[in-house]
Order: structure tokens, then C-alpha cells, then sequence
């Protein structure tokens, strides 16, 4: 049961908190284009929260409101409690939000492990001068960063490929770099905008299992879009539905499974 | 050894020095290009305003002197000070910060994700705008500029080469001081790019912008900074060649010569800047050497424009530039 403090127990046992970020009546518009249309939904503490919806529904939308890429017309946006003042990205994401992008956005350029050390950035303190001028405690910064770096790198199983620079990566590895970088913040809210769109079954089974030890072994919490109904069932423990930029569903699996509106308007359609 | 093959190799000296110095020039441009996809026009005008800059705090003038003795009918010229180079140098970088604020802040902030081409544009505007500034705060005449640094003939190399080729080599002490001040600041920029946190936000920024904030990084912040290194390495050129020949609106027209670097060396990559104003460098010096008196001389001032002309053809992303694949 939903308790609005304690939030509640899954079915499979684990513990999920308060309310870590709540979104009230976003409307978001780009010019005629309503993207999303006065919708409130909430994200608790320790839980995988899946956006579904059909194509053009407004999810990535919703996700880009959330991690400031795009600023709604309408609506506020609580993070742990307190109203977020319109924000640019960048300060979304010191605040502890960390993010992967649809089409995939990294720094193809760099090896895998320098992409992952950029995920680090928001916990370096040391400029450039305490650097140049003092070497001792930007020494040991750059050292623990790198630890941390690199034991998501072992936790996502990329030690293999991690000097190889990115560009180079067939399409599946690429998304599980993003999704290290994204880790190597330690968010407090790790949001991921189809995470295993374009990816074979055996692939998908992998990412699967990523997103659900990341949210066993670090506690993360995570908001995620996804297509695939199968995926998202397993994975979730609380489902919107958007369709059109209007909220249609909103509740455990199951619940939007045998939600009217959404067999009408998503599982209805032949998707799978 | 027949004198023709000492004279060469002492203007091939000559012109890997000269070549150091357009390699400055172009690293300029490279960095800028870069992290923002900018191709700064105003480079050359950088490097002008910045000697300006240094002699007139060097000299203790008063900025845009003419303009308020007109204005208020004073007469005021100096502050009656001379500053030694060192600190002009630090306070002139400190203009250079506040110019790079300005630039983002009032100008490219506002194209953000705007065509190249605009973007271009507008760094022509500020070319003319910085040379207008330049005259307005200290005047239009030709000015010396001395920091300090050793001029004149080498004498040990002069004697060294006397004794071993019967021949002594004019090298100028300034030649090879900028040769190593440039090798330092090249040192000092792949250190600052490649191990400081500043420096891996640069090169994200550069590589993708949505990427970028993702993790936390301030493009405006990344963007002002890219303009102060900028602005830097505008005002070492502006050193070296000012002392060189005189702070003067030519100066200004050397950004003209490091574009065929760029051709050459690919106006994405550090070490093709600095590979690109050597050859230039000691090409036209060799080339105006050895084929100038056939044609009647004057060569340096097509050479490397035809050589970047010829690079152009095969090999269009030059030595270093990443390749080009059209994706279809
Ligand atoms: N930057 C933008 N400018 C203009 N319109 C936009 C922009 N971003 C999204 N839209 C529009 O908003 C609507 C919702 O798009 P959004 O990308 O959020 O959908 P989605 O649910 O993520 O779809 P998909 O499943 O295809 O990723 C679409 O009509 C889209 O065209
Ligand atoms: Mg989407």
C-alpha cells in the first residue's frame, strides 16, 4: 500500500522511500505543439519509475523537464521536498540528476573510461591553479575519482573496452557507456530515456539486469522510458502512461495493464 | 662543405623560428575552433590589442586619452608611471579575461547554436570592433615594445657555427626565445587540457554540447575560459612580434599567415597547428632561398598561400585534421 510519507513495499520486498521529486501540472508547449499537457506525477526514493506511451506522447519531453533541458510553461518541479527555481541543465545535474539522452549523447572523441571520468566532474573541487600549484590534494581527487570510475566500470562489465575510444563501439556497448557515465555522478536521481531501444534480445536482457543491480546494490533511484511492455513490466515498480501529453495511467504494472484507457490507447495498438 | 648548404640550413633555422611564431598564431584559432566550432576571425586583432594593451600599461597611459581630453577639454596623457613587464603582462591578461567575458556575454552567448557562418561573421564584426577599440584606447602610431627579452645576434651559436663551418649563423636572440616560450606554452596548454578538470570539461564541451551539461558542465563558463587561453596566447604572439617589429596595426594582419597553417595542419589539432607553422615557416624561407632569385623574388608572399592551395586539393582536412567522411 501506498503510505504519502513512508512510502511502500514492493512485491518483492524492497523498502521504497519518500517522495524524491515531484512534478505538479507541467504543461510544456513548443509553439501549437502541446508536448505535455498539466500533467503531476511523483518519484519515490529506491524506486524504478517507467514513462510509457506511445510515439510523440511527450516522454523524452517529460524526462528533458525534469533534468532542465527544457523549461515547461507551466507547473513546478520539487526536488527533495523544496520548489526548483528554472534551472539550466548544468545546475540540474550538480544537484545530483544524472541522465542518458535517446539518441545517445558521448563524447565519441574520448576513450570509454575519460567519458566515464567526465561523469565525475560535478565532485571535483580542485582548479586549475590549486592543480598547477599543488599537486598533493588534486593528486588524491583525481585518484579517488578514478577509483569510483573505474568500479563502475567493473560493475558494468566494460573493463575490456575501457581505453578504446568511443566512436569505435558497436551500437549496445555505446548505451552501456552512457549509462556508466551516468552512474559515475552517484546520482541521487538517475533518469534513462530508452535505455535498450534499438537492441538485440540478449542485450537487452544484460541492460535489464544493469538498471535493476544498479537500483539493488547503490539504492539508486530511477526514472526510466521504455517501449518494450515485457521490459518495462519486469523492471518497473510504478508505471505512467502518457499519451498524446496527457497522463492516462499511473500505478504499479498492473494496474496500467488492466487500465482501459491505456489498452485502448497503447496496448491496444499492435506493438507487440 | 660548399657554401650554398650552410647558407640553406641557416635560413632553415630561421625558418623553423619563424615558423614557431605562426604556430602561435594558429593555435589560437585552433582552440577557439575547437571547443565552439568558431572560426575567429579577430585572432589577429587579439594579438594587436593585447601588444596595445601592454605598452600602454607598461607606459602608464591613459586609456581612451584623446577621447576624454575632447570630451572635457583636459589634457591628459600619462599616469607618470612605467610599470616593469612582468606586471604589465599580468595586468594585461587580467584585460584579456574581462575582453573574453565581454565577447561571450554580449556576443556569442546570445548565437548560441547559430550557423557557423554567422558565427563567423560575427567574429568579423568583432575584428573591426577591437581594432576601432585599440586605437581608441591608445592611439594609432606605431609603438616600440620591450618587456625585457634578449635581441640581437646569438653570439654562441655565431661562434660555434664560425668554428665548425668557417661561417657564422645570424640568429636572433629573440628567435629562440620564442622558440622555447612557445614550446612552454604548448607544453603547459596539452597539460592543462589533458590533466585538469578545466581542461576535461574543454574537451567535452568540444566534443558534444548536450553531452556536456549532462554531467554538469557550464558551456558559458567553458566558452569564457576557451576566450581567455585565447586571449593568452593572442597577447605571447602579440609580445613576440611587437618586440619584434614594432606594435602596429600589421600586427594584426599575421592571423593572414596562419591561416594557410591552419590549411596545412587542420584546424582541429594542436600538434598540426605547430607542424603546420613549421613547415610553412621554413618552407617559404627555403623556397625564397633556393627558387626566389629565379623568379625575381618576393616569394614569401604567395608561398604558403599556393602550398595550402595545393594541400587543399589532396588532402582537404590537412596533416592532422580529423578525416571528413560524408555519411549518406
Ligand atoms: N525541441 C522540440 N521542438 C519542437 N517540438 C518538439 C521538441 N521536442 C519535442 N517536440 C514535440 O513534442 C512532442 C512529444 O515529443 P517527445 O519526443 O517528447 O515524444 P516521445 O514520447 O519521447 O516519443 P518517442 O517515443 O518517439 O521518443 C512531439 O510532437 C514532438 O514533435
Ligand atoms: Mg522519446
Amino acid at each position: 500500500m501506498l503510505d504519502q510519507a513512508e512510502g511502500y513495499t514492493t512485491a518483492d520486498g524492497r523498502k521504497i522511500g519518500g517522495v524524491v521529486m515531484e512534478m505538479k501540472n507541467i504543461t510544456l508547449r513548443f509553439g501549437g505543439v502541446v508536448a505535455i499537457k498539466d500533467i503531476s506525477f511523483d518519484i519515490r526514493e529506491g524506486e524504478i519509475r517507467a514513462i510509457i506511451g506511445p510515439n510523440g506522447a511527450g516522454k523524452s519531453s517529460m524526462l528533458n523537464v525534469i533534468s532542465g533541458f527544457y523549461v515547461p510553461q507551466e507547473g513546478e518541479v520539487w526536488f527533495h521536498g523544496s520548489r526548483r527555481p528554472p534551472m539550466r541543465p548544468y545546475e540540474v545535474a550538480r544537484q545530483g540528476i544524472a541522465r542518458t539522452f535517446q539518441n545517445i549523447a558521448l563524447f565519441e572523441g574520448m576513450s570509454v573510461l575519460d567519458n566515464v571520468m567526465t561523469g565525475r566532474l560535478t565532485h571535483m573541487k580542485t582548479g586549475v591553479f590549486s592543480q598547477a600549484l599543488w599537486k598533493g590534494p588534486a593528486e588524491k581527487e583525481e585518484n579517488e575519482n578514478r577509483e569510483v570510475a573505474e568500479k563502475i566500470i567493473d560493475f558494468l562489465e566494460i573493463q575490456h573496452i575501457r581505453k578504446t575510444p568511443v566512436s569505435r563501439l558497436p551500437y549496445g556497448l555505446k548505451k552501456r557507456v552512457e549509462l556508466a557515465r551516468a552512474l559515475a555522478a552517484q546520482p541521487k536521481l538517475l533518469l534513462l530515456d530508452e535505455p535498450m531501444a534499438g537492441m538485440n534480445v540478449e542485450e537487452k536482457e544484460d541492460m535489464s539486469r544493469f538498471i535493476l543491480d544498479v537500483n539493488d546494490e547503490f539504492g539508486t533511484t530511477i526514472a526510466l522510458i521504455e517501449h518494450d511492455m515485457g521490459v518495462v513490466m519486469d523492471l518497473s515498480d510504478r508505471v505512467v502512461v502518457m499519451d498524446y501529453g496527457k497522463k492516462i495511467g499511473d500505478g504499479s504494472p498492473d494496474e496500467v495493464r488492466n487500465n482501459q484507457d491505456v489498452i485502448d490507447a497503447y496496448l491496444g495498438v499492435a506493438h507487440d | 662543405m660548399p657554401d650554398q648548404v650552410v647558407f640553406a640550413m641557416e635560413v632553415t633555422l630561421n625558418g623553423l623560428m619563424a615558423g614557431v611564431l605562426y604556430a602561435l598564431v594558429a593555435l589560437g584559432f585552433v582552440l577557439i575552433y575547437k571547443a565552439s566550432g568558431i572560426f575567429n576571425y579577430a585572432q589577429g586583432v587579439m594579438a594587436l590589442f593585447a601588444a596595445m594593451t601592454l605598452v600602454g600599461i607598461m607606459e602608464g597611459q591613459v586609456p581612451f586619452s584623446h577621447l576624454i581630453n575632447a570630451m572635457f577639454g583636459t589634457d591628459v596623457h600619462h599616469f607618470g608611471w612605467h610599470l616593469p613587464g612582468l606586471a604589465a603582462i599580468l595586468l594585461t591578461m587580467v584585460v584579456m579575461v574581462a575582453l573574453a567575458w565581454c565577447v561571450q556575454q554580449f556576443v556569442m552567448r546570445h548565437l548560441v547554436g547559430q550557423e557557423p557562418i554567422i558565427l563567423f561573421m560575427a567574429t568579423i564584426g568583432l575584428a573591426y570592433f577591437l581594432e576601432g577599440l585599440s586605437d581608441l584606447m591608445w592611439g594609432s602610431e606605431i609603438k616600440k615594445l620591450d618587456v625585457g627579452l634578449p635581441q640581437g645576434l646569438n653570439e654562441m651559436i655565431d661562434n660555434a657555427t664560425y668554428n665548425i663551418f668557417g661561417y657564422g649563423f645570424f640568429i636572433d636572440n629573440l628567435d629562440i626565445v620564442a622558440t622555447v616560450i612557445a614550446a612552454l606554452l604548448v607544453i603547459a596548454l596539452v597539460a592543462f587540457s589533458q590533466y585538469t578538470k578545466e581542461g576535461r570539461a574543454m574537451r567535452a564541451v568540444a566534443d558534444d554540447h548536450q553531452a556536456a551539461l549532462s554531467v554538469g558542465i557550464s558551456l558559458n563558463f567553458i566558452w569564457v575560459m576557451v576566450w581567455s587561453v585565447a586571449g593568452f596566447v593572442a597577447l605571447v604572439a602579440g609580445i613576440m612580434w611587437g618586440t619584434k617589429s614594432g606594435v602596429q596595426f600589421s600586427l594584426s594582419l599575421i592571423a593572414l599567415k596562419a591561416l594557410p597553417v591552419l590549411m596545412l595542419g587542420g584546424f582541429t589539432s594542436i600538434p598540426g597547428a605547430i607542424v603546420g607553422g613549421l613547415i610553412i615557416g621554413v618552407g617559404e624561407k627555403l623556397f625564397d632561398f633556393m627558387i626566389g632569385p629565379l623568379v625575381g623574388g618576393a616569394t614569401e608572399n604567395w608561398f604558403a598561400y599556393v602550398l595550402a592551395l595545393i594541400f587543399l586539393v589532396f588532402r582537404p582536412q590537412g596533416l592532422f585534421g580529423e578525416k571528413i567522411i560524408e555519411r549518406v
